[in-house]
């Protein structure tokens, strides 16, 4: 039987396409899941946005529902400024959607259990933050750093524990996602084994297992609002600096 | 023609209240779900926050005690100071989780005792 780590294999399904370095690039499991997630949702979404219809239809619904459900997130975490970044955001909460529920399909992969891509994602999410409070305030954008009001000799202990404080956004917005989901396969694939393991009783761990299922369909939808959240509430402490 | 542009004035008065509305969150529907995500996830959602919040600092300040010892050269000691910011840094962070999450609880009580 396959032990409960096996289902985060990465391996190729194609040939290697190219090299970087001396590493060969091929088509894995996780990037056809990547790109499934992105076909699945620009379908959906594409069919939803296309007709415009006053009443809306069932597919237009769930896509005005998940437009709305963005858009509130967006002004009320950023405000009117984040209006400019609302077709990142969304991109955003629709791709960790995507990639959290397929992984929860049977015979899926969950890309979102790997630390390499979401720390990926939330590096770039940070640097992109970054960048863009750094633009918008210039060096102002380093009062950031030190809490405001607080008195001056206290400089040398609060800047560099802000300081650490900041940098290790993308590491807990990367480890939050990846552990829930990892955590929750793990979980999943355990208890299954004792469903195998005891036989006439394993009725026991089957309903448990039910309920787990629900479960992680919850944490799922549930940790790509928050990656998305905290998104929004770093980048409205860039934009707005307290 | 007429007809038409009493049509488009008609629109564009629609359009503006749309957008005032929007703006000053007074159309809002009240069934939107901007804030919450469903009672009991929500609390999960924020144990979990504060549960990472805790390691994250403190693995970023080792991390970077240790890059800094790996580049300076000073074997153990930037490791530690960098521990301890970090160990301060997990701190502030859980802090401001609570402290929002306070905010934020304190502010949908006092709506509920309005009604």
């Amino acid at each position: 039987m396959a032990g409960p780590l096996e289902q985060f294999t990465i391996h190729n399904v194609t040939d290697p396409l190219f090299t970087i370095g001396n590493h060969p690039i091929a088509v894995t499991n996780s990037a056809i899941f990547m790109l499934g997630a992105v076909a699945i949702s620009s379908v959906l979404l594409l069919a939803g946005a296309g007709k415009g219809a006053m009443i809306p239809g069932r597919v237009q619904a769930l896509a005005e529902i998940f437009y709305e459900f963005i858009g509130n997130m967006v002004r009320d975490n950023v405000g009117s400024a984040g209006r400019k970044y609302f077709p990142f955001i969304f991109s955003l909460f629709i791709f960790t959607l995507f990639g959290n529920v397929l992984g929860l399909m049977p015979y899926g992969f969950t890309f979102t259990s790997h630390i390499a891509v979401t720390f990926f994602m939330a590096a770039s999410i940070f640097l992109a933050v970054t960048l863009i409070g750094l633009f918008k305030h210039g060096l102002r954008f380093f009062s950031l750093f030190f809490p405001h009001g607080a008195p001056l000799f206290t400089a040398p202990i609060l800047i560099p524990i802000e300081l650490v404080s900041y940098l290790s956004r993308p590491i807990s917005l990367s480890v939050r996602l990846f552990a829930n989901m990892t955590v929750g396969h793990v979980l999943l694939k355990v208890l299954a084994g004792f469903v195998v393991a005891l036989g006439i009783f394993g009725a026991v761990p089957l309903a448990v297992l039910v309920a787990i299922t629900a479960l992680e369909l919850l944490v799922a939808v549930l940790q790509a609002y928050i990656f998305t959240i905290l998104s929004c509430i770093y980048l409205n402490d860039a934009l707005h600096l307290h | 023609m007429t007809e038409d542009e009493r049509k488009a004035d008609e629109l564009d008065r629609r359009l503006r209240d749309v957008r005032q509305a929007y703006n000053t969150g007074v159309g809002k529907p009240s069934g939107s779900t901007g804030g919450s995500a469903g009672g009991g996830g929500e609390k999960l959602g924020v144990g979990m926050r504060i549960a990472v919040e805790m390691v994250a600092g403190v693995v970023a300040g080792a991390f970077l005690g240790l890059m800094a010892d790996r580049w300076l050269g000073t074997k153990p000691w930037l490791l530690i100071v960098g521990f301890i910011l970090g160990c301060g840094a997990a701190f502030l962070n859980v802090y401001r989780v609570a402290q929002a999450e306070e905010k934020r609880g304190k502010a949908e009580r006092d709506a509920v005792s309005k009604k």
